[in-house]
């Protein structure tokens, strides 16, 4: 029954030179079925056993935006004028909660997952997928929060929300902070399996990121000629938190700059999936 | 070659070699990298740089070579065993085969849908139900959901826990886990399955329903499996062919009865023959020989557990032959005596001249491990006039078992097969 045609194909090949850059997309849509029981394992498993359940996902961005609200707000004067500084601080905390967490999350995946890694194949790009995007729900679940807080505002008359057609432009944000979040992440990740002290690090790095990336401040409030603007523009996330403002509150600000976030974003997937996908491969040689 | 029976090869191995760093390279912590760098600036030695015992094959520097150009075919339907010692290159070959890790040099290519079962349960998540975790875990096996789902119904029914299958498996007994895991291994239904040997002897649920049922399976739906396992007696129930691994490379690729042979043999604890030459030659006695062997066969051939055993003894007698007699003491491996037995009772006695005797254990009577025996000549049932520790050493080897009993050792040192009796009352 054999015909010459066929011998020589096979389903599985297992070679030391891997195309470590490939992403492996057919790959992992044949496991998409394990890609979405993650999410769901991560989205049930975490609040079971809490009082409150999956109100965390909303509690948590909200007791920190009044705290900054309150804080930065109220004390240091730095939100703008105008717009209520619980939306102001939720506009900002919003997102970057959600950067924060695919960057600290995807961070530790190979690490996190070495009993599953160790003990069976599929492709590896599956857990840190899966958390990015649990975690993406939990924005998603946040954003619609803060659309009810807004809601809420405008109904009661504090505040005449009023969003523009920027909002359309969420879609667009949303991937552009993936790319950079998802990226560092991986790039994380597979420097923390030869370095462990930059898993200590990253957390940390982040958090003090950002206090530098207009979420406590709106970039209007950094004057031209302040030395610490140039500092503040080589970040990234600025032109996304600025953006991100912009969609949900219709304050005004630069959309033209999201072409450097874009950039970078872009660049830091590529280098982050070939770096994940080159450590992979000997990963299972060191645990 | 024909092109009719290279189509039929589904797993081809082809100079597979592994190195691996020695130490804990990769773990390294950044102080650790920034102390190194400064001791070399220095002049002085890394102090992370390995220390290597010298003269060892497979080490070189601070690589270790645990596969060295491997090859070999599996065809469809085979169930290929994978044995050899600790250390052989067993396990390397597994994560290999599992794409858990990869190979250095070489390529391994595989036909169809490939399944590797190091564990059961892999991915259970304690706060999910045992639901939950059988889709958690089936898909983390490869499978698809919709596979899962269409046979939920008897993972459930195999595990044998459906009045709890709705409650989170944190509250399961570590055997309930086991029993789920293996429910979901049961229905992967690959065309390649790689199992590991901890799978198969661990569990004899799991053997009569999982391993009789893929046996089964390979034989009429052209299913293979490769079986990666140092316990005999699985390899020989379940395997027809086998490959022995020796210092990461193959030794013997082959009929299972043969690939366990030349495992045994190249164990240098075994011999199951003697020949003294001159160095038991006194003026009162010559001891020629002394062996072992399986009643009816060459002292070459291994024992295994259901085998008559004989134990022969060719001794030539210069004097009094009459007033002596033949001691044996039975001890295992770690020197505990299990038995004394001796000619004396029997009726044969020892002669002047040369004398050929034979003591045979009964079928079964000696259980699976490593024995040694001393040998002693008494005079007059009171004085060693010879004695010699640990004259042979053996080993009683795995016998084949029916798929479906316990593989494991059974308890106990022997398994005298008793006199019973019955009546009915």
């Amino acid at each position: 029954m054999g015909s010459g045609k066929h011998t020589e194909h096979w389903d599985v090949v297992i070679a030391p030179t891997g195309t470590w850059w490939k992403l492996g997309i057919r790959e992992i849509w044949n496991y998409r079925d394990l890609l979405m029981l993650l999410v769901r394992r991560d989205l049930t498993a975490t609040y079971k056993q809490t009082l409150l359940g999956p109100l965390w996902q909303v509690l948590q961005p909200l007791l920190t935006a009044l705290m900054f609200a309150a804080i930065f707000g109220m004390m240091a004067r730095m939100a703008p004028a105008g717009i209520p500084p619980l939306l102001f601080y939720l506009s900002g905390v919003v997102p970057w909660t959600f950067f924060a967490n695919v960057i600290n999350r995807t961070s530790t995946t190979l690490t996190g997952n070495a009993a599953l890694t160790t003990k069976v194949y599929f492709p590896r790009l599956i857990p840190p997928m899966a958390t990015t995007l649990s975690t993406g729900v939990s924005f998603l679940i946040q954003l619609g929060a803060f659309f009810v807080i807004a809601i809420g505002y405008k109904v009661s008359g504090n505040y005449a929300w009023n969003p523009g057609l920027a909002l359309l432009l969420l879609p667009v944000l949303l991937l552009i902070m993936v790319m950079l979040a998802f990226g560092t992440g991986l790039l994380v990740a597979s420097l923390t399996t030869k370095y462990r002290d930059l898993g200590f690090l990253i957390g940390f790095a982040v958090q003090l990121l950002m206090f530098m990336s207009a979420v406590i401040f709106p970039l209007s409030g950094v004057s031209q000629d302040s030395p610490i603007r140039p500092f503040i523009m080589a970040n990234p996330m600025v032109p996304l938190i600025e953006a991100f403002r912009t969609a949900l509150l219709n304050t005004p600000s630069d959309l033209g700059a999201l072409w450097y976030p874009a950039v970078i974003g872009m660049v830091m997937l590529m280098v982050g999936v070939a770096s994940y996908q080159r450590m992979e491969r000997s990963f299972a040689d060191v645990v | 070659m024909t092109m009719g029976s290279d189509r039929d090869v589904v797993v081809r191995v082809e100079d597979v070699h592994k190195r691996y760093r020695l130490g804990t390279i990769g773990r390294t912590a950044l102080a650790d990298e920034i102390k190194g760098l400064f001791a070399r600036s220095m002049g002085r030695p890394d102090p992370r740089t390995q220390i290597t015992a010298p003269g060892e094959s497979q080490k070189q520097g601070e690589y270790f070579w645990s596969l060295r150009g491997v090859n070999f075919e599996v065809r469809r339907g085979d169930i290929l065993g994978i044995i050899g010692r600790n250390g052989a290159g067993k396990s390397t070959l597994l994560k290999l085969l599992s794409r858990i890790s990869h190979p250095t040099k070489g390529t391994i290519s595989m036909r169809g849908k490939v399944t590797s079962l190091l564990e059961v349960g892999t991915g259970f998540h304690p706060e999910l139900s045992g639901r939950e975790n059988i889709f958690l875990n089936g898909t983390i096996m490869g499978m698809r959901k919709a596979d899962v789902a269409r046979h939920l119904d008897e993972i459930i029914a195999f595990s044998g826990i459906e009045h709890h299958i709705d409650t989170p498996i944190k509250r399961y007994s570590s055997g309930m886990k086991v029993r789920l895991g293996f429910a979901v291994a049961a229905h992967l239904d690959p065309d390649i399955l790689i199992l590991d040997e901890v799978l198969a002897v661990g569990d004899a649920e799991f053997q009569k329903k999982c391993l009789g049922k893929m046996k089964e399976v390979s034989s009429k739906e052209g299913r293979t499996v490769l079986f990666v396992s140092h316990n005999m007696a699985a390899v020989k129930s379940l395997c027809q062919s086998a490959i022995l691994l020796e210092k990461g490379e193959v030794r013997y690729n082959g009929d299972t009865a043969g690939a366990v042979n030349s495992y045994l043999k190249g164990d240098a604890d075994v011999d199951n023959y003697r020949h003294f030459g001159d160095a038991y030659n006194t003026d009162d006695f010559k001891l020629i020989e002394v062996r072992l062997n399986p009643k009816g066969r060459s002292y070459e051939e291994p024992l295994d557990e259901y085998d008559e055993v004989e134990i022969h003894v060719r001794l030539e007698m210069k004097q009094a032959a009459d007033r002596r007699k033949m001691t044996f003491v039975l001890s295992n491996e770690e020197g505990i005596e299990y038995f004394t037995f001796s000619n004396g009772q029997s009726d044969a006695q020892l002669r002047n001249g040369l004398n050929h005797l034979v003591c045979t254990f009964p079928k079964g009577f000696l259980n699976v491990g490593g024995y040694h025996l001393s040998f002693f000549l008494i005079e007059d049932n009171a004085r060693t006039v010879f004695r010699e520790d640990d004259i042979l050493a053996f080993h009683i080897q795995e016998g084949k078992r029916a798929v479906g009993s316990w593989l494991g050792r059974e308890p106990g040192f022997i398994k005298p097969r008793f006199q019973w009796s019955h009546a009915q009352e």
